[in-house]
């Protein structure tokens, strides 16, 4: 299909997703022009570490996915601290901040997402950070002292593993969530109830089932009246998708930029990839972002092989980790409902198995990596296992995995 | 100068099918592979993070972390997907009398 391999294909963003896509592009032969648009300042790199590593290690530096003179070489072409601030579907074209004019055949979105504001709190007397990009962290970083008291305003992933870094930087931490527990929409009670006794171990004083309503001298006002003194707040409560340029195409809407598992949008011609896009979800029976760097990369990935004329639809179950002091916590598919399995010791090693009709359809494990890494196929695959033989040690993952039969 | 050869036992070839892996537990620990009947062994701790990669994932010749996913080829160590960005190191396996050994002394 030398058409294909000859388009000029421009990709918008410049994260995780976007950076995979173009490297896919070049490692399947893709010769014709690839441009590769970002925002930020700097070229493509990983976020995971920022809200782990780099607030512990003050040497800690920026990760690049790819060394900078790496994207020469495979002859993308990079532009970084360049917005996008047009994109015109009739004339396959897009324009960006300085006025230069991109012409396209196909064109990618993975613009990613922003973290949620409370312009309220912003107003306030307590400086209020987000974290979302290297600049972000290393801002937070500074500011992680001795005796600093940080209010966690958010019970999700990055808000509990900045508590737990805060923590170890010798902070003293208070952490809101508004649901009745931690990690509501993604863990079973069971593994909350796990994270949540060994935040508070650490020390972090949790406020569960309660909202920040205002800033007050000295500290964040909670819904039930009482304020909580901090020096410095962190709100970490979701995302909202960059849609402003998918807008206009009719291809976007509050949730994002819907996709295919080939990762084709509404338009011809135009794709989207990673936190921004849509994605049908099998295990949760619903249209969902999914915003994991599992699925940046794997997403990425496939659309690259539909971008190339293959066939290679993206089918994994959505999949996460979390480390936090000494738990990595892993989620995959939906670990919220259905019947739970618990295999292994709760109060050590262990996973949940979450089973629909007698077919998995999530899991979870705490620092249970080998569980997982077969868990992760079964949710994939929603085998129909038996739940006495999934809550039973001996009976053996891999080879059940082993025993599905080949797609 | 190669360093003299350092053998380790990793227990008996039949306990070990094609697909399979296992952990040794020596110094360095490494990871024993067996793929279609050939055997392979690296560095048993993933260069990214320190998980062990005998609980990880083994598809054809590539071994994944379970942790956070980077992948690794096991014939020659070397990382094939972030996040990992440091090769991992292979040694020399060979089977006598239905048992296998690990010469650690030539890392390669």
């Amino acid at each position: 299909m030398p058409a294909v391999m000859d388009d000029r294909i421009v990709i918008l963003g410049a994260g995780q997703a976007g950076a995979r896509l173009a490297e896919a592009l070049r490692d399947g032969g893709h010769t014709g022009p690839v441009t590769l648009v970002g925002a930020e300042a700097h070229p493509p790199y990983e976020r995971p570490q920022l809200s782990k590593e780099m607030l512990l290690d003050p040497g800690a530096s920026l990760t690049p996915i790819k060394p900078v003179a790496g994207w020469g070489m495979a002859g993308i072409r990079l532009l970084t601290g360049m917005a996008a601030t047009g994109v015109d579907a009739a004339s396959r074209s897009v324009t960006l901040a300085d006025g230069q004019v991109l012409r396209w055949d196909r064109l990618v979105f993975a613009t990613g997402t922003r973290p949620r504001r409370l312009p309220l709190l912003e107003a306030g007397p307590v400086p209020v950070l987000y974290l979302r990009t290297v600049e972000d962290a290393l801002d937070l970083r500074r500011r992680l002292r001795p005796g600093l008291r940080l209010a966690v305003l958010g019970g999700g992933v990055i808000g509990l593993e900045v508590a737990a870094a805060a923590m170890k930087q010798g902070c003293s931490v208070d952490l809101v969530e508004a649901a009745p527990r931690l990690l509501s929409r993604a863990v079973p009670p069971l593994v909350a109830g796990r994270l949540s006794a060994r935040h508070a171990l650490a020390g972090v004083g949790l406020h569960v089932g309660r909202q920040a309503v205002g800033m007050a001298d000295g500290g964040v006002i909670l819904d039930d009246g009482r304020v909580l003194p901090a020096d410095l707040v962190l709100i970490g409560i979701g995302v909202e998708p960059c849609i402003d340029l998918a807008l206009p195409l009719g291809i976007a809407d509050a949730d994002g930029i819907r996709v295919d598992a080939q990762g084709r949008t509404a338009q011809p011609g135009i794709f989207a990839i990673g936190d921004v896009a849509s994605q049908w979800s099998r295990w949760h029976g619903r249209w969902s972002r999914v915003e994991t760097w599992a699925n940046a990369q794997n997403q990425a990935l496939a659309t690259a092989a539909s971008l190339l004329g293959r066939d290679q639809p993206h089918a994994d179950a959505p999949w996460f980790w979390s480390d936090q002091y000494d738990l990595t916590l892993q989620a995959c598919g939906d670990a919220t409902t259905g019947e739970m399995v618990v295999r292994g010791d709760p109060q050590g090693a262990f996973a949940t198995i979450h089973l629909v009709d007698g077919h998995i359809n999530g899991a979870t494990s705490i620092n249970a990596p080998g569980d997982m890494a077969a868990l992760r196929r079964l949710v994939t695959a929603r085998a129909a296992i038996a739940a006495d033989q999934l809550a039973d040690p001996g009976f053996h993952l891999r080879r059940a995995v082993a025993a599905l039969p080949k797609s | 100068m190669a360093e003299p050869s350092r053998l380790v036992s990793g227990g008996s070839a039949d306990t070990l099918p094609p697909g399979e892996l296992r952990r040794v537990c020596s110094e360095p620990p490494v990871t024993i592979y067996n793929v279609d009947g050939a055997f392979y062994a690296t560095d048993d701790w993933c260069s990214h993070d320190k998980a062990s990669l005998a609980e990880g994932w083994l598809e054809g010749h590539t071994i994944e972390c379970p942790w956070h996913m980077a992948k690794f080829c096991v014939r020659t160590g070397k990382a094939l997907t972030a996040p990992a960005r440091v090769d991992i190191r292979t040694f020399p396996v060979r089977v006598e009398n239905g048992e296998l050994f690990v010469d650690l002394g030539a890392a390669a």
